[in-house]
């Protein structure tokens, strides 16, 4: 037979059929069985983050509201520098009517707030007095508030009525719209999550750094020592994760704080003057000191894996060959344990970018990460767009630099354990 | 007995062991009161099972481990203070330990490198070493890549690649199959012959041993049960720990009845049999012994003037094993043989149950201490 043909069985069917057919059962089994997490991170994970994703450029909600209004704003030539004629105003008359029975009028007026403050309270008072109007709609709708004779609120009005927005994502960016509706980046003093995507990338590098450097010596000792006292080693190192994260925090305000233990011994020891006592909480300090030992198990646990499956020989062959103890560690212990720095700090870098919890308690103002601030928008300014838009750019982020990660180091460099 | 050609004595001696003695727990020596000498130039090997103290014998000697008592010198001069990288001993380990993220040349470079030899000189040892292990052209090739014998050729280069004067190996052919292994053992023997390097070497393999050494230091319990070269190993061993590590070995268990001319001793069996055995340490009469004789030593259907020792048995069990038939015969009552008949047309019909004769001379025959199992 020749190379060329395809293989058949002894019956004739092809190799390729007849295998796919006795592979069948044991493929449908290995489905079955990862069927029930795949539905359940399905509606529990993908689902809402993707509907939350969606969150960041859709914008329904004035077209929805107003669809004659939106509808006869088409019209407009908004560079004319003149406002509106008459038929818009009859539509948003004949809208804002409808809207103000459904009470839904005073939403539009807060998404269009987002924008540009003064539209909500524009919005509600023109919705109380919709019922009253009548024509002709222009002269009435400029009586109510002089704020309709303003072309910027209209340029933005009509911008907003777009199905889609990108709005969103340029406040996230610090960009802004400046008067002729052109896009330009906002004043510096205006500029808010720039400054604090930059702060939250810089603080988990120093806590990832800060993380290798106290996890490498530890997991060298857990990597070396008899099985007994590792073991108890690491239980220790594993301890913190069996206590709440919010207790270990609050335990850091407590050792950190002005009267706290720290402050107290160094005064004690005439370190600090009593007057002089640190500020090592609510602020940077405390959001690193504290980040950094939480996440450190997360820097030990991958190192001391990878550690442990190199063998004492390679130091002992490097030595005997005639490195220095300090040569052999360098250039035949290091580099072997790349997989697990680059592990632990993939672990350690991207939880600390996305982390919440601990700089909100330990932060105060300077030492809050960006998840704080996507937080707030999602419960307190109730600005679920702007959350998402932020919440998106920090997930890209992750991913171009998990993609710069698998470029230089490679992924399947990376041990977990 | 011309049992000096052992040579515990060395003129010159290149590597000397002086009382060393090694503890790990402070309870329990796992080295006791070693004294050995190497010759320069000479391949030594050091047998035993696992838990001999012959690892920690050779770990001591590349500075790995700290002798508890004694010293060890090198070229006449103590290294017992000595850091391993300072020694200048090339070593071999049973997992290769060549270094994953060095390519070969890197890998062969290394000792070179931190010798600090220009970037010529280091690329024409490499390429020397590599032929010499005729591995040349896999200088770019990283270990994961290679086989368990390339690997163990590149260990050996890199172990020569600096030019020690002494090399040690640490089981270095365990990981690897038969056949390889015997290959790769008359590769390293070609190797020292060549070079004219001191090689100790540590196996538990006793044929390893034999085929390889100039001398081999059979251990046991922390000390050495008999130092000398395969020959004298295998055709005189001192006690009976020795017997039945090296090669096969018929065991016969008894007591010295009376001791005769020329060292030879009558020894009583338990069935009450009496056979003439070479009394190699003079035991007294009366005192257990536990005889040694070779499977081939044993003679199949002797004559009458041919062996002084002679019992008549029945084939238990015939082994072909092309060459030669391996035979188990059942004399002296319970007492079974091993013996080695070659293969021949008329040794066809020893089958099972044949009736036999067979003996042996008393030279052949060694008398020594009772048999401890280990």
């Amino acid at each position: 037979m020749s190379t060329a043909e395809a293989l058949v069985t002894a019956d004739g069917t092809p190799l390729k059929v007849s295998l796919a057919r006795a592979t069948r059962r044991s493929k449908i089994r290995a489905l079955m069985l990862v069927v029930p997490l795949f539905v359940f991170i399905l509606i529990t994970f993908f689902i809402p983050i993707g509907d939350m994703l969606l969150r960041s450029f859709q914008n329904e909600l004035v077209g929805d509201i107003l669809p004659k209004t939106v509808k006869a704003l088409e019209n407009w030539d908004e560079s004319s520098g003149e406002l509106p004629d008459e038929t818009v105003f009859t539509a948003m008359a004949e809208d804002f009517k409808v809207a103000a029975e459904n009470k839904t009028i005073g939403k539009v007026g807060l998404r269009l707030n987002y924008e540009k403050s003064g539209f909500s309270s524009l919005f509600r008072k023109s919705g109380r007095r919709a019922k009253k109007l009548e024509p002709p709609y222009k002269e009435a709708f400029l009586e109510i508030d002089k704020k309709w004779n303003d072309l910027e609120y209209w340029r933005i009005f009509k911008r907003e009525s777009a199905k889609f927005t990108k709005s969103y994502y340029l406040a996230a960016l610090d960009v802004g719209y400046d008067e002729a509706g052109n896009i330009a980046m906002k004043p510096e003093e205006k500029q808010i999550y720039l400054n604090l995507f930059l702060r939250t990338l810089k603080l988990s590098l120093l806590i990832t750094a800060l993380c290798i450097i106290l996890a490498y010596p530890v997991s060298y000792l857990l990597s070396t020592l008899p099985a007994n006292k590792s073991n108890l080693l690491l239980i220790l190192v594993l301890l913190p994760f069996w206590t709440s994260l919010l207790v270990r925090t609050t335990s850091w305000i407590a050792l950190l704080q002005q009267e706290g233990v720290l402050n107290d011994l160094f005064v004690w020891l005439g370190i600090v003057s009593d007057d002089g006592r640190l500020a090592m909480i609510h602020n940077q300090t405390g959001t690193i000191i504290a980040m950094t030992h939480i996440l450190l198990p997360f820097m030990i646990l991958p190192l001391y894996s990878v550690m442990k499956t190199i063998p004492p020989s390679y130091m002992r062959a490097a030595r005997s060959l005639g490195a220095t103890p300090l040569t052999a560690f360098v250039r035949v212990y290091m580099p072997n344990t790349v997989a697990g720095i680059g592990a632990g700090s993939i672990l350690v870098f991207i939880l600390a970018i996305g982390y919440y919890i601990t700089p909100a308690l330990v932060g105060g103002t300077e030492g809050t990460l960006i998840s704080n601030l996507i937080a707030y928008h999602l419960s307190t300014s109730l600005n679920w767009g702007l959350a998402a838009a932020l919440g998106t750019i920090l997930l890209g982020l992750v991913l171009f630099l998990y993609l710069m990660y698998d470029k230089i180091v490679g992924i399947d460099n990376m041990k977990l354990g | 007995m011309d049992n000096n050609s052992s040579g515990d004595a060395v003129k010159n001696a290149f590597v000397q062991f002086k009382d060393v003695q090694k503890s790990y727990d402070g309870e329990v020596l796992v080295v006791k009161g070693l004294n050995l000498d190497i010759a320069k130039g000479e391949f030594l090997t050091m047998l035993g099972p696992s838990g001999s103290g012959k690892s920690t014998c050779l770990m001591m000697l590349a500075g790995f481990e700290m002798p508890t008592h004694g010293e060890i010198l090198l070229g006449g001069k103590s290294i017992t203070n000595i850091a391993p990288h300072h020694r200048g001993i090339g070593m071999v380990f049973q997992n290769y330990a060549l270094f994953p993220h060095m390519t070969i040349f890197e890998n062969l470079a290394f000792p070179l490198e931190v010798r600090k030899m220009s970037s010529d000189q280091i690329k024409e040892k490499v390429s020397k070493a590599l032929d010499m292990v005729r591995m040349g052209g896999f200088e770019s090739r990283r270990p994961g890549q290679l086989s368990g014998g390339q690997a163990q050729r590149i260990a050996v280069a890199r172990a020569l690649v600096f030019e020690p004067e002494l090399i040690l190996m640490d089981e270095p052919l365990g990981a690897l199959d038969k056949q390889l292994r015997e290959q790769m053992q008359y590769e390293i023997k070609h190797i020292h012959e060549s070079l004219g390097v001191t090689v100790v070497y540590v196996t538990h393999d006793q044929s390893e041993a034999l085929t390889m050494s100039d001398r081999v230091a059979v251990f046991n319990d922390g000390i050495i049960q008999q130092l000398a070269t395969p020959e004298v190993l295998y055709e005189e061993p001192k006690n009976a720990f020795v017997a039945q590590f090296i090669g096969e070995n018929n065991k016969l268990e008894g007591k010295i009845k009376s001791q005769l001319e020329n060292n030879l001793c009558e020894v009583e069996l338990a069935g009450d049999q009496v056979v003439t055995a070479l009394n190699v340490q003079n035991r007294e009469v009366g005192a257990e012994t536990s005889m040694s004789i070779r499977p081939e030593r044993v003679v199949l259907n002797p004559q009458e003037n041919q062996v002084d020792n002679m019992a008549s048995g029945k084939i238990v069990e015939s082994i072909y094993l092309g060459d030669h038939l391996r035979l188990n015969v059942r004399a002296f009552g319970e007492q079974e043989f091993v013996m080695k008949v070659p293969n021949a047309t008329e040794h066809s019909s020893l089958v099972e149950g044949t009736d036999v004769g067979v003996g042996w001379r008393s030279e052949d025959c060694r008398a020594l201490d009772p048999f401890i199992p280990i």
